[in-house]
């Protein structure tokens, strides 16, 4: 099987089990209880917050909460500070932010705030003056991902947070950070971010295990009432297995980082491009250059998404796609669509995500399994006149 | 992961008949690029009989497959034959679609009605028979999704063909609804009319009568009986006769008797048959 949907999870590091596997085995205590047998657990629940601060570049690691996943941070995140301001009626994200912002946005927007979603241009990059125009004083939270997990594009989130502190100081601003960690250098301290999301399963950790940085100054209400656990902002006992988990895949991923960024990237590219020259209908999905190093998202026209997974699929190769088919609801990619990728494409694209487990095999075997697939595929496409245009374009390049 | 069917898996892996035919005598277009699927049909005759079939499609896995056995379906039957043909039809044969994948067959189906309304024309008598299988069919041209171009007309005919009593049910066969979900007012009223319509004159068959006694049991009485706590489960069909059994509170209910009668039974001769008696046992 070659694995190149790690935007949508990631295979577990075999050292983060073994890192693990005490506290399931062995180490069960119960870590707010006071017993000396729950000392190792408490212990460990400390490292692993030391560890995520350093992952995401917090200064303290008070300001690191452990959650179930992206989904809850997030939300934890926006309903936390909307909560706690609630003067404020008026609110900005984007239109390609995952779902678990949109909708909480949408649901924010049916009890009546105010909502501006900004849009992006075609190669994905966000449009920043439109951002800067829609902020006013009464503007309570701006959320905007790092990385999107469709295209991989990079939004510029620490220039977004100087101009979100500089015209609207009291404005918070959610950074979703599911899609950069481990794959860019994050450094919150040195930024004016004030929340950031992350998920533990994106970059090697088991998944039901995620983090929310919330910086010194922010509030917030808490999602989750119970016990005091997470300094009261997330009650439950803590998944200490789960968490020691994620804190040593963070560990591992920052030391693979500058692989990440040169290796990772380099067979990216090398799949990319061995995908573009080779199938005339195919064409980029984003900004080539603004990308994290891992993900690649490729238009196929004139051919369906979900005909060329199953394909895929029968090779052993696993990829994603936004199409409509695949995920069960009708509409294709809400990314996509904010990019006018033209429709012609929009329903036959497919994004790659590889990791630092992917090898230069894999991607070879893909770079020449590819053409095979599409010569197939357009066979079938009613659409061969367009087609043929296309061919004839190609050979001309 | 779609839970396809071997043969829906055969058909998309090595699709039968694909391209297209050089003069043929019927042409039948169905579904948009923007849509995300579309197929194109093409049909030779010899007289009266379907001599070879071809197709295009943009689609997925299961809208390819859907083409596919429809060409074998129509290749050697007479047109007379081929106009019966419904998405069910095409759904069975393929051994059955994932529920949200229906409108994959539906598309099929309309491609075929294309075709045979270019060939005999709108004014002919053959189209006119062909929609009169639709009473709606005037008022049809009418979008109601226009996310998907769905029109009036096509979801008129998925709820019938299929028995279709939910808007999640219609979604799937049609899309309509899939996206803004602005039109799911009206899908709504259309399924309450179509429910509410009066039963048939038309005879069933005994095996459909009791397929729609027990649709009409687990889908619009049940749900009712279990918003009280209770529930009803179907012991057997003897002709007119309905065996129920009554569970959850309405067991204990005293007025048992009455629900059997004023609801269950209402409900039954009217979606049903009117001679139905539903009895109550152990």
């Amino acid at each position: 099987m070659i694995y190149l949907d790690n935007n949508a999870t990631t295979k577990v590091d075999e050292k983060v089990l073994n890192e693990m596997l005490p506290y399931l085995r062995d180490e069960y205590a119960n870590a707010s209880s006071m017993y000396s047998f729950a000392s190792k657990p408490a212990k460990a629940l400390q490292e692993a917050r030391a560890q995520i601060r350093d992952f995401v570049g917090a200064k303290d690691e008070k300001e690191i909460y452990f959650t179930s996943c992206g989904s809850e941070s997030a939300n934890t995140a926006i309903k936390g500070v909307v909560n706690c301001n609630k003067e404020k009626r008026h609110l900005i994200t984007t239109k390609i932010e995952h779902p678990c912002v949109l909708n909480t946005y949408k649901e924010l927007e049916k009890q009546g705030y105010e909502v501006d979603y900004i849009g992006v241009n075609a190669q994905g990059d966000l449009n920043i003056s439109e951002l800067t125009e829609k902020l006013r004083k009464d503007t309570a939270l701006v959320s905007v991902m790092w990385a999107n997990n469709e295209t991989g594009v990079i939004n510029p989130v620490e220039e977004i947070a100087e101009i979100i502190k500089s015209r609207s100081p009291q404005t918070k601003f959610f950074v979703d950070g599911v899609q950069s960690a481990g794959k860019i250098q994050m450094n919150v301290k040195d930024t004016k971010i004030d929340l950031l999301g992350i998920s533990g399963h994106k970059f090697h950790a088991p998944k039901g295990v995620g983090a929310l940085y919330v910086n010194s100054s922010t509030r917030l209400t808490s999602l989750i009432n119970g016990g005091h656990q997470e300094r009261g902002l997330r009650a439950g006992t803590e998944n200490v297995p789960y968490i020691v988990g994620m804190g040593k895949a963070a560990t591992l991923a920052s030391d693979a980082l500058e692989y990440e960024l040169k290796e990772v990237k380099r067979l990216r590219d090398k799949l990319e491009n061995g995908i573009l020259r080779n199938v005339y209908n195919s064409r980029l999905n984003a900004n080539l250059l603004n990308r994290v190093p891992n993900t690649t998202n490729i238009g196929f026209e004139y051919v369906e998404g979900e005909l060329i997974l199953l394909h895929l699929s029968d090779l052993g190769i696993c990829a994603s796609s936004g199409s409509a088919c695949t995920s069960g609801s009708l509409e294709p990619s809400h990314v996509l669509r904010a990019m006018g990728v033209p429709f012609t494409a929009l329903h036959g694209s497919i994004r790659f995500s590889l990791s630092r487990f992917t090898t230069e095999k894999e991607v070879d075997f893909v770079i020449e399994k590819m053409p095979e697939i599409m010569d197939k595929l357009t066979k079938i496409s009613p659409f061969q006149d367009e087609l043929k245009k296309l061919r004839e374009i190609k050979k001309g390049e | 992961m779609w839970d396809y069917s071997e043969e829906v898996m055969d058909h998309y892996r090595n699709p039968r008949n694909v391209g297209s035919i050089e003069n043929a005598d019927l042409i039948g277009e169905a579904g948009s690029l923007a849509c995300g699927d579309s197929l194109k049909l093409f049909i030779k005759l010899e007289g009266n009989i379907v001599k070879d079939a071809k197709f295009q499609t943009f689609g997925c896995g299961s809208a390819v497959a859907s083409s596919s056995i429809l060409t074998e379906m129509i290749i050697g039957k007479t047109l007379d034959e081929v106009k019966k043909i419904t998405n069910k039809d095409i759904a069975d044969k393929l051994g059955g679609l994932p529920a949200q994948k229906m409108h994959c067959s539906v598309m099929g189906r309309e491609a075929l009605e294309d075709a045979l309304k270019k060939y005999y024309g709108e004014d002919s008598e053959e189209w006119q028979e062909l929609e009169l299988m639709d009473e709606h069919s005037k008022a049809g041209e009418k979008i109601i999704c226009t996310c998907f171009n769905v029109t009036e007309n096509q979801i008129w005919e998925a709820i019938k063909q299929n028995n279709l009593t939910t808007l999640d049910e219609v979604t799937n066969y049609t899309k309509a609804g899939g996206a803004c979900g602005r039109c799911k007012n009206i899908i709504q009223d259309m399924i309450s009319t179509y429910l509410n319509k009066k039963p048939e004159t038309q005879e069933l068959t005994p095996t459909q009568k009791i397929l729609k006694i027990g649709k009409v049991l687990e889908q619009q009485i049940a749900p009712q009986l279990q918003k009280d706590g209770g529930d009803i489960e179907l012991v057997d069909i003897d002709g007119d006769i309905v065996k129920v059994k009554l569970i959850g509170v309405c067991s204990a209910c005293k007025n048992a008797s009455m629900t059997l009668k004023n609801f269950v039974e209402a409900e039954l001769k009217e979606k049903v048959d009117n001679r139905i008696v539903v009895e109550q046992v152990g």
